[in-house]
């Protein structure tokens, strides 16, 4: 079949998607996988790297085709609304999924440990079960989970790291401007430099949880603080990790002359993403480490 | 990569069909395609997630332990539960939106095609996972679908497998809930403005709000006690400072609000049958869309409803009442446009009519039921008893499921060219309104003289009417069958439908052929305003 030209009257609906059940599969093997090895099965592992790179495949795979035919002209304005549309839900889909664990620390902090302490409706709980627990933020609990830990301190390693992630904010901006301005050098150097300070965060992030785990006694296992703490901060540090990827894939994306100063529709979501990172870590700094 | 690719997955000849064989339909990434995937796998797992029922009502045929082990009964419970709702009713509801929504706006298809693919593909994938752990050792998921800790935690083998299995129908849920805001916002034909639109675009408008805002509140759930399980956390460990039911607060803030996934939709199909068979415009058009929109947001602060039971502050019991009744303001609302609708109309009595109206009646029925599960002193005697039973099966089997069957009668002429043979429709209409009261009503009666819920033994007072629910449980669930022939028969022939189908019906979906071609509106329609039976014309 003769080989159409892009047509911007219609949207474009492309037939046949090959790579998504090619996701399906690598995520059932990611999944699979993992309950294995969670079961205590030695082949769980193997399945769940099988499925990882399965999924790094079809994303591979998905993403180049649509950037085939984002170059090659296929998308209209309407298609890249609809683009827009899907990135700004599914990243209120991510604040929703840190609220639930925002919403636990809330929880926690406000309730459930004043009420162990003899608080309110839990007055008979402290009285017949936890005699003597003082209930004091932080806890491990009455129990004493994991036995004694201290805290990282707010105004260490976690301001530095609050003040990378702003000066990140501000490199992808000053990336977002070079771009708009059609210089091209300055947007791939701005870029290289959000990717450094991303990767730079990560890297001070897993040191300050070497140091939690060898010197604070501070683990997953140190009751509900320990358990928020790296569940919050873990969660975010993977999506640090993610948002820098992405930024490394625009940062070349954006060498090979990708994005013009009109339609850069993928550097933007990234972005995007890359300003919610940051101001889930606002609040992390605040209501985790501050508070 | 070369030029090739792209042009091999992209024809432009506007005309051209499906493609040929199983693998049309693993690659496709056409709405009614993919419609019809959701459609299928959601009848295929109301009949499994069936199947459990009746193993459940045949245990509780009678006092005594008869035929299962309590065990294995608690699974049957988890899991239809489990099935019904992520593998049965929320497939189908997305599965009518994909075919429905494009065609009520003048869309070419969905906005995300390929997603839209992904969505549907991984489905499949996660229910084979869920279910593949009945045959576990350890056995399936016994704890209930809401997964209560710390009883939850105690699952064998199969824990993590039911954890990542919600994990996939989440993924699965948010995706093609993302598609269908982007379709709807985005992708309507000119003139089609938001208040114009039929009135099941946008019950599912604010239904994928509902679930982007929270599927990833229950991945978030689940994934605390995954790690509570398996990597030492103390989320709901009293003694390391967590509290078990902070999972019931975190779980019912999705819970709630997914209640509301599973029963706007069908206040948007029967908003579309109703005008059409009373022949009148829907009566209040905006007030009917102010009143989903207030349905959706009072859900996001009712939660706690769910678990009066479990030792809050009087304050919280208080607030989280009055703020339950509220809603009964809204769904009242919409209760009585509907009737509103029907008065002084030319009313026929075909199947998705009958439906439609016995919708009405009995989710109403269920409606009431919560409203006495609302005070909460009331609630300390119903909790946990089989009155709360029959009240999420009234508003679940008589509202969600009835919703869909009459959307599956209204609109599978437009699916597939074909009438649906009218008297087998009646007969299933009848076979069904009437079993599903006889299975359901005596529940009632059972959860006020105390008979506990997820229990495979009862006392023997309780005997009679769990017969006689039995019975009718067995029966609703073989007319389920006749549904299921109706629908093969269906799309194998029978009398020849028009556009139009319905002599009332108006709207851009049946302006075009039975059944609707494989490409509908890629030119965008002319909007007519006589056509549309939608909305405030006059505007």
């Amino acid at each position: 079949m003769a080989h159409a030209a892009p047509d911007h009257s219609h949207y474009y609906v492309p037939h046949h998607a090959r790579w998504p059940i090619v996701g399906s599969f690598g995520i059932t093997a990611l999944v699979v996988g993992a309950a294995n090895m969670m079961n205590g099965s030695d082949f769980g592992v193997y399945l769940m790297y099988a499925g990882i790179a399965i999924l790094v495949i079809m994303l591979f795979g998905w993403f180049g085709q649509v950037i085939r035919e984002s170059v090659q002209g296929y998308y209209n304005s309407q298609v890249d609304t609809s683009f827009r549309m899907g990135m700004v839900w599914f990243i209120f889909s991510e604040v929703m999924f840190f609220a639930a664990f925002f919403g636990a620390l809330f929880y926690a902090r406000a309730l459930a440990v004043p009420w162990l302490g003899g608080e309110g409706t839990g007055a008979m709980t402290n009285a017949l079960l936890w005699q003597g627990y003082d209930a004091v933020w932080p806890t491990n609990g009455p129990a004493d989970l994991g036995g004694d830990f201290k805290t990282v301190p707010a105004f260490d390693v976690p301001l530095v790291n609050t003040l990378i992630l702003l000066t990140s904010g501000l490199t992808v901006t000053m990336a977002h401007w070079a771009l708009k301005k059609a210089r091209r050098r300055a947007l791939v150097l701005w870029l290289a430099a959000t990717v450094a300070l991303g990767f730079y965060f990560v890297y001070l992030q897993i040191g300050e949880y070497v140091h939690a785990y060898t010197e604070l006694g501070l683990t997953l296992g140190s009751g509900i603080y320990g358990s928020t703490f790296f569940m919050l901060t873990g969660f975010h540090g993977m999506h640090v990790t993610l948002g820098a990827i992405m930024l490394t894939v625009i940062m070349l994306r954006s060498a090979k002359g990708h994005f013009s100063d009109e339609n850069h529709f993928a550097f933007e979501a990234v972005a995007w993403y890359w300003h919610f990172v940051d101001v889930v870590w606002l609040g992390l700094f605040l209501l985790v480490y501050v508070l | 990569m070369s030029n090739t690719a792209v042009a091999n997955d992209h024809h432009d000849d506007a005309h051209h069909g499906p493609a040929k064989g199983l693998m049309r339909w693993v690659f496709t990434t056409n709405h009614k395609d993919i419609g019809t995937l959701y459609l299928v796998f959601a009848l295929f797992m109301f009949i499994v997630g069936g199947a459990m029922a009746m193993i459940i009502r045949a245990e509780l045929f009678q006092p005594g332990m008869q035929l299962v082990d309590p065990e294995f009964f608690n699974q049957m419970t988890t899991m239809h539960a489990l099935v019904m709702i992520f593998g049965a009713v929320m497939p189908a509801f997305v599965g009518l939106a994909n075919w429905m929504v494009p065609m009520m706006i003048g869309a070419p298809d969905m906005a995300l095609p390929r997603m839209n693919n992904w969505s549907f593909w991984i489905l499949p994938f996660a229910f084979t996972m869920l279910l593949s752990t009945l045959f576990m050792p350890s056995g399936g998921p016994a704890g209930g679908w809401t997964l209560y800790p710390p009883l939850s935690l105690q699952t064998g083998n199969s824990f993590a497998f039911v954890i990542f299995a919600i994990h996939m129908m989440g993924i699965s849920s948010i995706m093609g809930a993302i598609n269908i805001i982007a379709t709807i916002l985005n992708m309507r034909a000119p003139g089609m403005t938001l208040l114009r639109m039929p009135l099941f675009v946008w019950t599912w408008l604010i239904t994928a709000f509902l679930l982007i805002a929270v599927m990833p509140v229950l991945a978030g759930a689940v994934t605390m006690l995954l790690t509570d399980r398996f990597f030492d956390t103390s989320f709901f460990n009293a003694a390391g400072g967590g509290d078990p039911v902070m999972f019931q607060h975190i779980f019912w803030f999705f819970g709630h609000p997914e209640v509301y996934i599973m029963i706007l939709p069908a206040f948007g199909v029967i908003s579309e049958i109703i005008p059409t068979f009373a022949r009148k415009p829907l009566f209040g058009y905006s007030a009917m869309v102010y009143a989903t929109a207030s349905i959706a947001f009072l859900s996001f602060i009712v939660w706690a409803h769910h678990m009066f039971t479990v030792g809050m502050p009087l304050g919280g019991e208080l607030f989280f009442m009055y703020a339950t009744m509220i809603i009964a303001v809204p769904t009242g609302v919409k209760v009585f446009n509907w009737v509103s609708t029907m008065w002084r109309g030319s009313m026929t009595f075909e199947t998705p009519m009958l439906f439609a109206l016995a919708f009405v009646i009995l989710f109403t029925i269920g409606g009431f039921s919560g409203l006495m599960l609302a005070i909460v002193p009331a609630d300390f005697q119903y909790h946990d008893t089989y009155f709360v039973v029959a009240h999420f099966h009234y508003v679940l089997v008589t509202g969600a499921i009835f919703g869909i069957i009459a959307g599956a009668y209204y609109w599978l002429p437009k699916w597939t060219g074909n009438m649906y043979p009218e008297r087998l429709g009646k007969i299933h209409f009848w076979w069904s309104t009437i079993s599903v009261n006889v299975l359901f009503f005596p529940q009632h009666y059972l959860g006020l003289a105390g008979m506990p819920r997820r229990i495979p033994d009862y006392a023997v007072q309780f005997a009679d009417y769990n017969m006689i629910s039995s019975i009718g449980g067995f029966a609703f669930g073989l007319a389920q069958l006749l549904f299921v022939y109706i629908v093969w028969k269906t799309s194998r022939g029978g009398k020849k439908a028009t556009a139009q189908v319905w002599e009332g019906a108006k709207g851009l979906e049946w302006t075009i052929a039975s059944p609707a071609p494989y490409h509908t509106f890629e030119d965008p329609p002319v909007i007519d305003d006589s056509k549309l039976a939608h909305g405030d014309i006059t505007h």
